[in-house]
This record gives C-alpha cells, structure tokens and sequence, in this order.
C-alpha cells in the first residue's frame, strides 16, 4: 500500500499533472457533449474529424510557442511573434500576388523562402538588441511590436490581401499522408527542436544561461550566441506560423493575423511548467500547454457556452492554473506533504 | 585597547537557541548575551551560524527551540521591522539601503517628519543632518545615496539606527570592503555608541580588527556556543583554534612552518606572465609572475584592484593593454574559454551570484565548462553517470561492485582532473597500464567488447575519448581516485 | 619573487565620495554638475527636448500648429491615456507591470454604459465603474504578493479576465444617452482660445494627486524604495507587502478612471476598446524616462511621454500624405531610441 500511494505522490508531484489532468478533463467534457468528439474519419484520403482540427488550428501556436519556450528559458521573452506572424504573411502573400502566376511551386517557394528569411532577420534584430546592447527583452521586443504591424500594414497598403494559389494554399489547409501539412510540420519542427536541444548540450547551455548567465560566462558558455540564436529561432518560427495561419484563410490580414499569440504562447508555455523566470524549460509541457489551451476554445464552444461567456470561461480556467502552479501554492503543498511524509516514516522507525 | 568591561543587566539574552533547515541544524543550544555599553563579538569559521544567529534575533528566521529577552521582555520578532521598533537595528554587510533615494530618505523613511500629512522635506532632511552630524559625517543629505562610496553608505545605515533609538547595533561584516582610514572611521563611530550605552555586536573575520574594538566575544562552531569569553583574556591563536576546533599544537605548528619559494630556484620560468596588462577604468598596466607549483597571494585593500587583476588573469574581463604570456607564449585571453583552454581555470569569490549554476544538477554543473569547451553539438555521455548504479551497488554482486563503486567515484571526480594527459599522444603500450586500470574501474561496459585490457587503448571513463585524444581532459596530473577506484 | 608593479593609489585620506566611484562619462558628469542636477532627471529631461523639438519642427512646418484649440485638443484626445499612464507609473517604478489597463478600460467604460442605459443614477454609475478598476487591481496585487505569480502572468490572466466579463455584459456597442452623463462630458471650460473639457480636468487632477502621494506621502516613497530593492525596503522596515498591493490597486483606479473619460470621449461603451492600449501607456511610461527595471521615473515625465504619443498622431495628420499606420513605426522607433539612451546612460553611470 505504501509503495503505490508513493508511486502516486511522484506523478501528483510531476509538473505536468495538473495540466494534462485539465486537458483529459476537457477531452471528457467534450465526448459527453458530443461523443463523436474523439472519432476520427477517413474522408476524401485524409483523416478528419474534431481531434484533427483541434491540431491543425494548434499548430501555429505550438510553433510560436515552442519558439517562445526557448527565449523564455534565458531569461527573455518575445513579445514581437504577433507582428512577425502578420508580416511573414504580408510578405509571402505581396510576393505572391504580385508575381505573373502565383500558381507555380517555384513563385510560392520563393515567396515562403522569402517570408522565412524575413522573419530571420527580424529575429536577429531583436537578438542584436538584447544580447549585444543589453536592452531588457521586454521592451526590445516591444519595439518589433509596435512598429511590426506597421510595417506589415505598409506591406499590404493597408488592403487585406488575398491570392488564390493551390501550392500556397496547401500550407494551411493541404493534407500529407492524410495528416494534415500543418500539424506535419509542427511535428517536424518539434521533434527537431527535442533533439536539437536534448540529445545535444544546447538544452543544458540554454538552461545555465537562463539560471545564471555570468556563472556561465565565467564558465566558458556562449551566452551571446545562444541568446541570439534562440531570438532568432523564435522569430523563424513566427514566420512559419505566420505562413500557416495566412494560408488558411489565403488572406493576410496585418491587423489582425497572429492576435495576441504571443499572449496565448507565453500562458501555453507557463502552463507547461517552465518559469518566466528562465532556466530549465520543458517542450512536452508547452505541447501540453497548447493544447489545453486549443481544446479550452473548442470546449467552450462545443458545450454550447455562448461566445460571449467564452473569454471569461477562458480567463477563469487561466486564473486558477496560475494560481495551482503558483509557488507559493507549491511551497504550502510540499510543506504539508513533508510532514505527512514525516510521520510514517517514524512510525515505521518504531515499528522496526 | 579596549576599557574595562562594565558589568550590568543584559540588554538581549538568548538562551539555547536551535533553528534547523531541513537537512541541517544551524543552530544547536546557542546563548549569546548582550550588555549595554560593551562591543561583543561574535566569532566564527563560515557555516558556523553567526548569521542566523542573527537573523533569529531580529526576526528573519523563526526559531524552533529557545527565548529571546530583550531589555527584560521575551520577545519573538516576526521581522526586522518590528526589531527595529525595539531598538535591535542591523547593518549588513551589503549595507541594504536604496540607493535610487537621497541620503535622507534612506535615513528617515518610515519616521519621516509630516506637516498636516504630508512629508516635510526641509524638516526631513534637517533631522537627517543632526543625526549625520552625530556620527561626524559632512555630507549633503539631499545629495542620491548612490553618489556615495560604500563606506559613507554603511555610516549612513548606521545613521539610520539612531534615528529608532537603538539599543542594539549589530554590525555584520561591516569592514570587508572598507579600507584602513574608514575602518578608523568606523570605529571611532562604534566607540562613542558605545559610551553612549548602547550595545553594539561586532560580526568580523578581521581578527586584528576585534582585538581592537571588542570587549567580550563569542565563538561559535558548527551551529554550536563554543564559549563566550573576554576578548583581552583570550589570546588570538587560542581563539583560532577555539574557531576551527584544531588544537593549540597543530595551529603553532603551521605557523612556524617554512614557506616555499619556487622562484628562488634557478632556471625555472613561469608558467603565467602578465606584461603590462591592465584595463581601463579597473586598473592600471601591471606585471606579474605566477609559476608552477606555486601558491601567489594577492593582498590589498577594497579597491587596490586584487580581484580586478584575477579577473584579467583568467579572461573574465577584457584587458586594454599589455599581454599575457603563457609557457612562454603570448596569448590573447579575450574570455573565460581562451583562458581554460589554456588551462587557467577561475573561481569568483561571489559563490552563489558567480559560482554555480542553482537549478541545474551537481553533474552538470560541474562538466559545464567542459561542456562548453566542447561545444554544444558534442554532449558529454551521461551513460555512465546515473545514480541507478549508486543504488544498485547494495543490491548488485559483489562483481559489479567494484564497477559501480568507482563510477561513484569518478562521478565525484568528473573534473579534468580525473584523466591524465600530458599533451603528447599516448602510446598504447604506455596507455595499456592506465588503461587497465581504466577498465577495471569503468563502469558498465557493452557486454559486446571484449574485455582483454591491454589489446587496445580504453576509452578515458570520464569524458569517452581516448586517451591519446587532445580534448581528453585538461590538466597535468592523474587524480588518484580514478586510477585506483 | 613575482611583483606587481605601478599598483592603484590609495584614496586620500578623509571622508567624502570617492571620485572613482561616480564613474561615468566626462561630458555627462560635468554638465550635471555644473547644472546642479540630479542624474535621475536626465531622461525627463530627454523626453523634455524631444516634446519641445516636435513642437517646433511642427510649428515652423505646418500652419495651426501651435494654436490654442491644438494644444488643447491634445490634452482632450489623450486625457484617459495620461491617467492610464500615471497608473501605469506606479506599477512599473516598482518593477512591476500591468498588461491588464485596456482591458480594465472596456470593462469600466461597458458597465458605465450599460448601468446608465438600464436608469441607475450617474452619481451611483461613475463612482462603480472607478471601483471596478479597484477591485481588479486588488485581485492583481494578491495575485503578485500573496501568491507570488509574476506581475506579468497575473495582469496577463487579470486581462483576461476583464475582457471576458466585458463580453458577458454586452458584445455590442452600448451608446450612452443619459442626460447628467452627457452634460459631464460636455462641460468645458474656456481657456484662452480653446475649450478644455472635464476629462482634461480630471486627467489633470489626478496627475496632480498621484504627484502628491509619490513625492509627499510614506506610500510613494516606500514604491520607489522598492524599486530600488525590494529586499532593502523590507530590511528598513518599511511596508512593502501592503504597497505592493497597493500599486496594483492604484493602477486599476486609474484604468477605472480612464475607462471613464474614455466613455465620456466616445459617448459609448464597447467591450472591443482598449485592445492594445497597455502597450501604449507603457511606451509613454518608457519615453517619459521611468526605467523598466524600477526606482527612477517621474510622473510628470509620463505625462510628457503621452503628449509626445500624441504630438506623433497629431503631425501625422497634419502631414496628410503619411498613411496612419506610420504612427505605429514612428512610436516603435522612438521607443527603440529612448531605450537605447537609458541604456547608453545605465551603462555610463556604472
């Protein structure tokens, strides 16, 4: 009895307990609503089905967060993924809209190739800034922020621009395999990203320059380097997820194309257990972040809750994970935890 | 010197005092008594519970057994701010004020003059001045505090005491960073606190610098009262070994040893030249000469530049000027890693700000600069570094003991110290010997090779390269621990 | 043996400030001190030039520029904004952040609405919609002390939880024809040439009071102190968990109070205003010179950075061939430029 009540307080302890317990909970609400929820079809060669939507609308999130996963464990933050998402897609959809036959391959792989470099370099400024100059994050990339829907504006003339073409077209909405492209892609650049940072040191170099960054100077770290790789890597990312969403709706929209992203990928980031703080940070976490925060919207909606009650439904639910994993709730917890783990142990001390 | 000892009621009296963290007990039955009108010192080896004492006293920490009078009451304080209100004020080391406000914020806030209301600045900063002036300080008390050095800073904490009408002064570490003219000034400052009655606890390593002020002291060792004794009756290497609990013998011993001198010896050269070096705005161009084998002390006051020069040494900061030559040849130490690389390796003296790396593991921090040596692409083998083999020796065995017991080890040992390499490749005759005891000590091996020792050089069990392999390990020697398991 | 030659000269001895430490640049050091001024002024200084640059560059470009009614039409259009960014001072002096200020904006100003429209009284309507802010900012602050969530996860799910209930009490635009309401918010007063209504009344008085409580009270001390270390201010004594909340508190009163003038501005409530208008207090907040770390920073530069914001849009129009999104880059790039000077300044003073 001892041992498996044990075996329990270890997963209960786990960080990602309460998040995915939410998330299971959301997944059960919702198959009671409706209990073709979880099913999922083989339609025109290609699943589908609620669970399929529910990752194809989330992977532009777990993009930008998993960009933002890796700025927030050095210490930072990116609040400028909004503009890059807007203007990635102003880019991709100007290029293409004004080139002779936006139907091609080629046109639509220069234009994507274009957006991506874009929002590279965009990623390197913002690095430049925080890295090099030693600008606070926040307020670096606030300066993207602002001036980035600007630009994007600028780009599409202030118009909402929209093209027909099949080969961009298949981005947002296209099916590989009977998956659809974007969670692929998703997919891709997760596994990329889990190997990248913890097969190799990346992870660890990331996490001390996020923990200590002049304790890992002195102790030889790059921490330049790695600061404004991972800013560039998140603004890459944005403009990928940027691509997606205006793929999508085949507009790009510089008002408001990525919305509030940045907010939905920093509360998807915190959910999974890493601090704002910086230091260790976990990807299956914002994963699980993600989606929770997906399959939050699509309950609310599926359960008939009226889209006014929506944001409040959703802000309520926020407030209360913040609140669980907050660390004074963490401390009261452990504390209490550790003097019930005291109390068998010395009756197990008398016993023997 | 210090005046006779006055004899009167206890202004603090704490009594068997316990406060334990989880893990270790910081403090174990410690008494400390403070007499108005007397310096009291409190002595101790680092770790020995001098600051939690305080802490206690003044409410920080909450303790688990004992009492705390003050002036005739017992009192348990929930923090500094309800201390000060009964006159036990503190000044830390770090001296703890706001250096974004004037001098006479720092001094008043939280007893600020009001007029209907509203802070009265022109009065403020008056009763500011009275009580700079009664610490004989010239200083503008509308002027930032930050313009100040750090020594003004601490008179002005220590204005800030007098200002709640303290009874108690505890001055933790006050002089580290003060050089021997502020020192006076301090102490002229605690004297005539002291004639004024209050009592004043003096926290200190700078043994000449207790001799001199206190009257009675008490030591402290472990979390334990070693004795609470009058500091003109104690002499100081009694009070040395009272500290570090080695005995009067062996400390004597160690003080008439001869010291070393390797420069002394002809036809050596040193292994680190500093020509010249300097930087700006830190300090000035300097030569210096460090040789191998050799321990070079670097003595100086706050500012005379001690841990700027280290910092140049080891590539911390950026020298403007000069160079450094290394076994003869110059190189350029722009940071840490050009400096390890040629094996100069620093620890900052701020441990935790500096030091370590808090949430990753004791492992990780250790390898990191390997690692980062290394570069980030070729991670460090984390095989043979779990604990599962720690675990497993008691159940395991008794064949698999003696691998898992020297993965234990030389998982202590994962330092560049552990492997041994002097610069030329090894050959496999001469790795056979090392590599046999490598293999008799290496942690589980793939059941696949073949377990013949000498056939073929073993991989080094700390780092997985051969032995022959330049990024093997950094230093000269061989740590024994890993030879012998 | 080994000998370190030329070493540092010791200090003189005597008390006084060591002159190595004020380190900082010559021509800095020198003008202030020779000016007699406080270093801490020197970015509200900043944003004092560049406010009188923009008015003379669009006094001598455009006609009208400098005339009363424009004066005071900036005040009019960003009167809620100066109150947001006094509150947002607040907050950010401590090193804190609100994110939730636009947010508060709607709420207060659909509630506002939609009270008047259903008959309750104004003399009960705008006391309520101030209180509102409050009690937000209440929830903000125990967030941010008692639970130790960060200021900027708690305002984050605090904004959220504003807009949320903004859309619970109405999804559309609420217009507001109460008969008192509309007459409060279309007194005005005679100032010279122009008009000035009662919102730049109230906007100014509050940034009068909150320049009382910052520099006259413990309250704006004790804020300051905690920017200036929030484990010093405690090591004093001082009340630092109280004013923690309390700041929170103050900018949700503030925001209360903006959604107010804003109401009064647009004569509606709707649960969709305010989106992105944080960004815009605390990029005033930054060119007005408080440091985002905490413990510089003035009120009154806040005010100068809103009518620096605002002088931006109003070129811009004047201008007439510049597309509005223009003000977007404009404001991002003179952030970029003040935060560049603060950190020229950070770095120089060390």
């Amino acid at each position: 009895m001892t041992t498996t009540s044990f075996a329990w307080q270890r997963v209960a302890q786990h960080r990602l307990f309460w998040p995915l317990v939410a998330l299971v909970a959301l997944l059960v609400a919702n198959t009671i609503n409706r209990p073709s929820f979880l099913a999922v079809t083989v339609r025109d060669g290609h699943l589908s089905g609620s669970l399929v939507n529910l990752l194809k609308n989330g992977a532009p999130l777990l993009l930008v967060a998993l960009g933002m996963t890796l700025v927030i464990a050095t210490r930072g933050i990116d609040l400028s993924v909004g503009a890059v998402v807007a203007i990635s897609g102003a880019v991709a959809l100007s290029f293409i809209a004004s080139s002779p036959n936006p139907d091609s391959l080629s046109t639509v792989l220069v234009a994507v190739g274009i957006a991506l470099a874009l929002s590279f370099v965009l990623g390197v400024w913002n690095g430049f800034l925080v890295s090099v100059l030693g600008i606070q994050p926040i307020i670096a990339t606030l300066v993207l922020m602002t001036a980035g829907r600007g630009v994007a504006m600028l780009i599409t003339s202030g118009q909402i621009t929209t093209v027909n073409s099949a080969p961009f077209k298949t981005i947002g909405s296209g099916f590989w395999a009977g998956l659809p492209v974007a969670v692929v892609l998703a997919a891709i650049v997760f596994v990329a990203v889990a190997l990248l940072t913890r097969r190799t040191a990346l992870g660890m170099l990331i996490e001390s320059v996020g923990i200590n960054p002049e304790a890992s100077r002195l102790a030889g770290v790059r921490s330049r380097s790695i600061i404004w790789t991972v800013y560039a890597v998140s603004a890459l990312f944005a403009g990928l997820a940027g691509l997606m969403i205006s793929s999508g709706t085949m507009a790009a929209d510089a008002n408001n194309a990525g919305l509030f992203i940045e907010l939905d990928a920093i509360l998807a980031v915190v959910i999974g257990g890493t601090s704002l703080a910086g230091g260790k940070f976990s990807l299956s976490g914002t994963l699980v972040g993600v989606l929770v925060i997906q399959t939050l919207t699509l309950t609310v909606t599926m359960l008939g809750i009226s889209p006014s009650v929506t944001p409040l439904f959703k802000a309520i639910v926020v407030i209360l994970v913040c609140l669980a994993q907050s660390p004074k709730v963490r401390d009261v917890v452990a504390a209490r935890r550790r003097r019930a783990a005291r109390t068998p142990a010395e009756a197990a001390e008398v016993a023997a | 010197m210090t005046t006779a000892v006055p004899d009167g009621r206890p202004v603090v009296e704490m009594t068997g005092i316990s406060i334990e963290f989880p893990g270790v007990k910081a403090l174990d039955g410690v008494d400390l008594s403070l007499r108005p009108g007397e310096v009291h010192a409190l002595m101790g080896e680092n770790g020995a519970g001098k600051s939690t004492l305080i802490k206690a006293l003044t409410g920080v920490y909450s303790i688990d057994s004992g009492r705390i009078v003050v002036d005739g009451t017992e009192h348990t304080f929930s923090g500094p701010g309800e201390a000060q209100a009964a006159g036990v004020s503190t000044v830390y080391q770090e001296v703890n004020l706001c250096e974004n406000l004037s001098v006479a914020e720092n001094i008043m806030l939280g007893h600020e003059v009001r007029r209907f209301g509203a802070i009265d600045w022109r009065a403020t900063r008056r009763r500011a001045g009275e009580m700079l002036s009664r610490l004989n300080l010239d200083i503008d008390p509308a002027s930032s505090l930050a313009a100040h050095s750090l020594a003004i800073q601490q008179l002005v904490a220590i204005s800030r005491a007098l200002v709640v009408d303290v009874k108690v002064l505890i001055l933790d570490e006050p002089t580290s960073s003060l050089d021997a003219d502020e020192v006076a000034q301090l102490f002229a400052v605690v004297r005539r606190l002291r004639d004024e009655g209050v009592a004043v606890l003096f926290v200190s390593h700078f043994l000449e610098q207790v001799y001199e002020i206190s009257d009675r002291m008490t030591v402290l060792r472990n979390g334990k009262l070693v004795g609470e004794y009058v500091t003109a009756e104690l002499p100081r290497l009694e009070l040395v070994s009272k500290m570090i609990g080695t005995s009067l013998e062996v400390l004597s011993e160690l003080e008439e040893a001869p010291k070393r001198s390797i420069a002394d010896s002809e036809g050596t050269a040193p292994f680190v030249q500093a020509v010249g070096l300097g930087r700006k705005g830190s300090i000035q161009p300097f030569d210096l000469d460090i040789y191998a084998g050799e321990v070079v002390g670097l003595a100086g006051l706050l500012g005379s530049g001690r841990t700027e020069l280290a910092r140049l040494l080891a590539g911390a900061d950026h020298a403007d000027e000069g160079q450094t030559l290394v076994a003869g040849a110059p190189t350029r130490l722009r940071n840490p890693r050009a400096a390890m690389r040629q094996r100069i390796a620093f620890s900052s003296e701020h441990r935790k700000a500096e030091g370590i790396v808090g949430d990753l593991t004791i492992r990780e921090n250790i390898v990191l600069g390997l690692q980062a040596d290394r570069g980030w692409a070729r991670r460090l083998p984390a095989s043979r570094w779990t604990s599962s083999s720690t675990s497993t020796s008691r159940r395991s065995p008794s064949g698999r003991r003696t691998r898992t017991r020297s993965s234990r080890t030389c998982r202590a040992a994962t330092s560049r110290r552990c492997c041994s390499r002097d610069g030329s490749r090894r050959r496999p005759s001469s790795s056979s010997s090392t590599s046999r005891r490598a293999a008799s000590t290496s942690a589980p091996r793939p059941r696949s090779r073949s377990s013949s020792p000498s056939s073929r050089p073993r991989a080094c069990p700390c780092c997985s390269s051969r032995p022959s392999s330049r990024r093997c390990c950094g230093s000269a020697t061989a740590s024994p621990s890993c030879a012998t398991g | 043996m080994s000998a370190v030659q030329t070493p540092t000269p010791t200090p003189a001895p005597g008390a006084g400030p060591r002159a190595s430490r004020a380190a900082g640049s010559g021509s800095a050091r020198g003008l202030t001190s020779r000016l007699r001024l406080d270093r801490r002024y020197l970015p509200v200084l900043g944003t004092l030039v560049v406010l009188v640059l923009m008015l003379a560059i669009g006094g001598s470009r455009y006609e009208n520029f400098l005339t009363d009614r424009n004066i005071a039409n900036l005040f009019i259009n960003n009167a809620h904004l100066i109150v947001l960014a006094v509150g947002m001072t607040f907050v950010i002096l401590t090193g804190g952040i609100d994110l939730s200020v636009g947010s508060v904006v709607a709420l207060s100003g659909i509630t506002t609405a939609s009270l008047l429209a259903a008959g309750w009284p104004v003399t009960v309507v705008v006391p309520l919609a101030v209180l509102i802010g409050s009690v937000l900012g209440l929830v903000v602050g125990i967030m941010v002390h008692v639970f130790e969530i960060q200021p900027f996860i708690a305002t984050l799910a605090a904004m959220f939880l504003a807009r949320g209930l903004c859309y619970v009490i109405s999804l559309e635009s609420i217009a507001i024809t109460d008969e008192s309401f509309v007459d409060l918010a279309t007194w005005n007063v005679k100032i010279g040439d122009a008009r000035v209504n009662a919102a730049v009344v109230i906007a100014l008085a509050v940034v009068a009071i909150a320049f009382y409580l910052l520099h006259y009270t413990q309250f704006g001390r004790t804020v300051y102190a905690i920017g200036g270390g929030e484990q010093s201010a405690m090591l004093m004594g001082l009340p630092v968990a109280r004013t923690k909340v309390l700041v929170y508190v103050v900018s949700g009163t503030c925001a209360g109070i903006g959604g107010l003038l804003f109401a009064m501005y647009s004569r509606s409530g709707y649960s969709l205003t305010g989106v992105g208008m944080e960004l815009d207090a605390i990029a005033a907040v930054v060119i007005g010179g408080t440091i985002l770390t905490g413990g510089t920073g003035f009120v009154l530069g806040s005010v100068l950075g809103v009518l620096v914001l605002g002088l931006i849009q109003t070129i811009i129009t004047f201008e007439g061939t510049l597309s509005s999104w223009w003000t977007k880059i404009v404001i991002g790039v003179l952030l970029l430029v003040f935060v560049i000077l603060q950190r020229v300044l950070v770095v120089r003073r060390r």
